[in-house]
């Protein structure tokens, strides 16, 4: 019996690893409320808290508890730790189109004092949020009293020095820049550079670096908007900075070829300096072909020597000193190969599902239909398929790997392909960066996994 | 003038036809089909843009490619050729056909007239009323119902044309006449025929009301002028496709244009044979 097929789901590192149930977030109605989709999931850079976002604009912070002395068997719980509203729906006046508040993509800041930053970018415009805590306040003013209405002067009689007072923990949100009026386009990605300083955003042509601190100009550093637009035949799906390098980035398009680009180079670094692709297979070419080879995301890894690229069925990891094919590709759905026509129908085959490292590039993550989604790890080259539902729910529950048949018998257990829901699919998904504790989001639903300790 | 297309016909005279080579031309026939159907599909996603929020444009470059690729494709093995020649020849073609593929077309010579709602865009494909500046917005069609229906018919028009040898036969094919035949069958699709006066009606009636001076317009440019107009430009991918060295249905609509008539009556192009209604009218009146 093929090894990842039976038992725990055991993936990852060198160990193996059994992924269970943590905890699930989000309602459990049937009816699900469109502003409810999670579209964007984020751990920050250590994993203490995971931030989400999703279509009626507001992000949702978790923090992980504290360890327990009491509980051995799991770690911390992530709970809620703050929840606003980061972008509200505006109206282009002038193309009398709606500019949606969905929250396309959330990225942490590195932690550098108390409070904790994080981008948030909706299709036109990215604010940086300051999430703060405050756990005492001031008493015993002398001018105003414990309302804070002012005192009558002729009351004031002595004079006191203020006292700090422990409070409950207020959690506080505060748009500290707000980016607007660079993109033409919807953004899809945002990026920080390991400089601290800039950051990059992507649209569908273009791409602009920011200085954090400067709201009121970015430098356009990509741009592959024809001078007519009716040759437009290409677009960009996704970018992101190298997270050593602070001058490479690399963006992706929509016809599955990715661009490194170093920013030393030129100021408009629409000459790439390294050009990735994958040679077309003749024997599997169809009307579909470049659909499915358009890349939804882009990741490099932890190392910064590899990337990984997300198309519609597979996942590649390329390095980044060969440029005529990747490394290593992972199918995540090759059953859908056969299904293109229906899916280009009902709309799925443009779903941009992304994809994620672990803490040690040892592996990686993706999701599918049916909430199915799929790990693969990179030294032993197996792979597992788990599922994200309200029946495995039960408090460390191990995940039970789902197999879906392909053709023939169904066997037990097995889901054939016809029977997948692909309304419940799995585009987001995030793994803790040091330790085996993955997000996935479904739906309107977020699932936290964790392995279990032996 | 107007050569024999290739078509397939199973029951030809020719009786020595072995089974293997019906199965191949089932099979190809079946393999057209299922193109053409794709090519359909892939037109209607392009027009149903959502009301209010703009079209994803990874998805309208994506369907876009494809309609090119099918397209190419066809052009190679001829039947866009057929296509094509079907719409060539004297302009007895019933006028909503005409009208159809006219609002389609976009000569590149007339910027300066109204651009009609296209096939595909990449802007919002909702009506610009409130700005006259024919270069800052493209007027379209309002209901997008009919921009289906009429997208659609076109479809249908070329499958109809394609399937020509199996279903018609030659006659109507050397009238060049997409036929009375077509009209009926046309008449009986729930309901085109009866979305077509009523399109018609609003593509002359916006040919009316654009075919102004050039006056009010150039002070509205002004107000635009530093204003990104490239993204409300965005012409469609089939005018790109017109400007390639192929022939598609659209550059044959080029040289279909009628040479303008007196410009009192209409001074865009407009369907021929309802030019030359207008003609016969304006005689009548003028008594010439």
């Amino acid at each position: 019996v093929p090894a990842g097929i039976v038992g725990g789901g055991r993936v990852g590192g060198g160990n193996d690893f059994q992924w269970c149930f943590s905890q699930v977030k989000g309602a459990i109605d049937e009816d699900v409320a469109e502003a409810d989709i999670i579209s964007t999931v984020e751990f920050n850079c250590s994993g203490e808290l995971l931030a989400t976002g999703d279509k009626g604009g507001r992000v949702v912070i978790f923090q992980r508890e504290q360890e327990s002395k009491n509980r051995l068997l799991s770690r911390g719980e992530y709970n809620v730790y703050s929840t606003f509203q980061s972008h509200e729906p505006e109206f282009d006046y002038l193309k009398s189109l709606e500019i949606e508040e969905k929250i396309n993509k959330i990225r942490w800041l590195p932690q550098q004092n108390a409070a904790h930053f994080l981008l948030s970018a909706n299709d036109k415009t990215i604010k940086l949020w300051k999430i703060s805590e405050r756990d005492k306040r001031a008493e015993g003013y002398n001018l105003k009293d414990e309302d804070g209405r002012l005192r009558d002067q002729f009351r004031i009689t002595t004079l006191r020095v203020p006292v700090l007072m422990p409070m409950d923990l207020m959690v506080e949100a505060s748009p500290r820049r707000i980016f607007a009026n660079a993109h033409t386009y919807h953004i899809n990605s945002i990026s920080v550079n390991s400089d601290y300083e800039t950051y990059l955003s992507a649209d569908d042509l273009r791409i602009n670096l920011w200085h954090l601190e400067i709201t009121d100009r970015s430098f356009n550093i990509v741009d592959i908007k024809p001078a007519n637009m009716e040759e437009l035949t290409e677009v960009i799906t996704a970018a992101e900075c190298h997270p050593h390098q602070c001058n490479v980035f690399v963006y992706s398009s929509s016809k599955g070829t990715i661009r490194l680009c170093d920013m030393r180079a030129a100021a408009l670094c629409d000459r790439h300096s390294k050009f990735f692709e994958e040679p077309e297979d003749p024997s599997s070419r169809s009307f579909f072909s470049e659909i499915i080879s358009s890349i939804s995301d882009v990741k490099f890894s932890h190392s910064g020597r590899y990337m990984m690229t997300r198309d519609y069925l597979s996942v590649k990891v390329w390095d980044l000193n060969m440029e005529n094919r990747p490394v290593e590709t992972y199918q995540v759905h090759e059953y859908l190969r056969s299904k293109l026509c229906s899916l280009y129908e009902n709309d799925c085959i443009f779903d941009k599902f992304e994809c994620c490292w672990n803490g040690s590039d040892s592996a990686i993550m993706t999701g599918s239909y049916n909430n199915f989604f799929r790990m693969f790890d990179r030294n032993t080259r197996r792979d597992i398929t788990l599922e994200a539902s309200r029946e495995n729910s039960k408090p460390r529950a191990m995940l039970k790997p789902r197999k879906v048949c392909t053709g023939g018998k169904r066997k037990k257990d097995e889901i054939s392909v016809d029977s997948l829901d692909f309304n419940k699919k799995i585009l987001h998904t995030a793994w803790h960066p040091k330790e085996n504790v993955i997000a996935v989001a479904a739906t309107n639903n977020l699932y936290i996994f964790q392995d279990k300790i032996n | 003038m107007f050569s024999k297309g290739t078509k397939r016909k199973f029951s030809d005279g020719d009786e020595e036809i072995s089974d293997e080579s019906l199965v191949g031309a089932r099979v190809a026939s079946s393999y057209s089909l299922q193109r053409q159907s794709l090519l359909d599909m892939s037109l209607i996603k392009l027009q149903l843009c959502h009301m209010l929020v703009e079209p994803n444009l990874c998805r309208s470059v994506l369907i876009a490619n494809t309609v090119r690729q099918i397209q190419e494709e066809m052009t190679h093995d001829g039947s866009w050729h057929m296509v094509t020649e079907a719409f060539c020849g004297p302009g007895q073609s019933p006028s909503e056909r005409l009208v159809a593929t006219e609002v389609l077309c976009r000569s590149r010579e007339q910027d300066a007239e109204p651009k009609l709602f296209s096939v595909i865009s990449y802007e919002g494909c909702r009506e610009e009323e409130v700005v006259a500046d024919e270069t800052l917005c493209s007027v379209s069609v309002s209901d997008t119902v009919s921009n289906v229906c009429l997208a659609g018919r076109v479809g249908q028009c070329w499958e109809k044309s394609e399937l020509s040898g199996v279903e018609r036969d030659e006659e109507a094919l050397e009238d060049s006449r997409l036929g009375s035949g077509e009209d009926e069958e046309i008449d009986t699709e729930d309901g085109a025929s009866t979305e077509s006066p009523k399109t018609t009606g609003q593509v002359f009636g916006t040919f009316e009301i654009k075919n102004g001076s050039p006056g009010p317009d150039s002070a509205l440019e002004e107000l635009f002028s530093d204003v990104d107009t490239s993204y409300y430009d965005l012409d469609t991918m089939l005018t790109g496709m017109q400007s390639a060295p192929k022939m598609g249905p659209y550059d044959l609509l080029d040289s279909l244009a009628p040479s303008h008539s007196s410009p009192s009556i209409v001074s865009t192009p407009t369907c021929r044979s309802d030019l030359n209604e207008l003609d016969h009218i304006m005689e009548i009146i003028v008594g010439s």
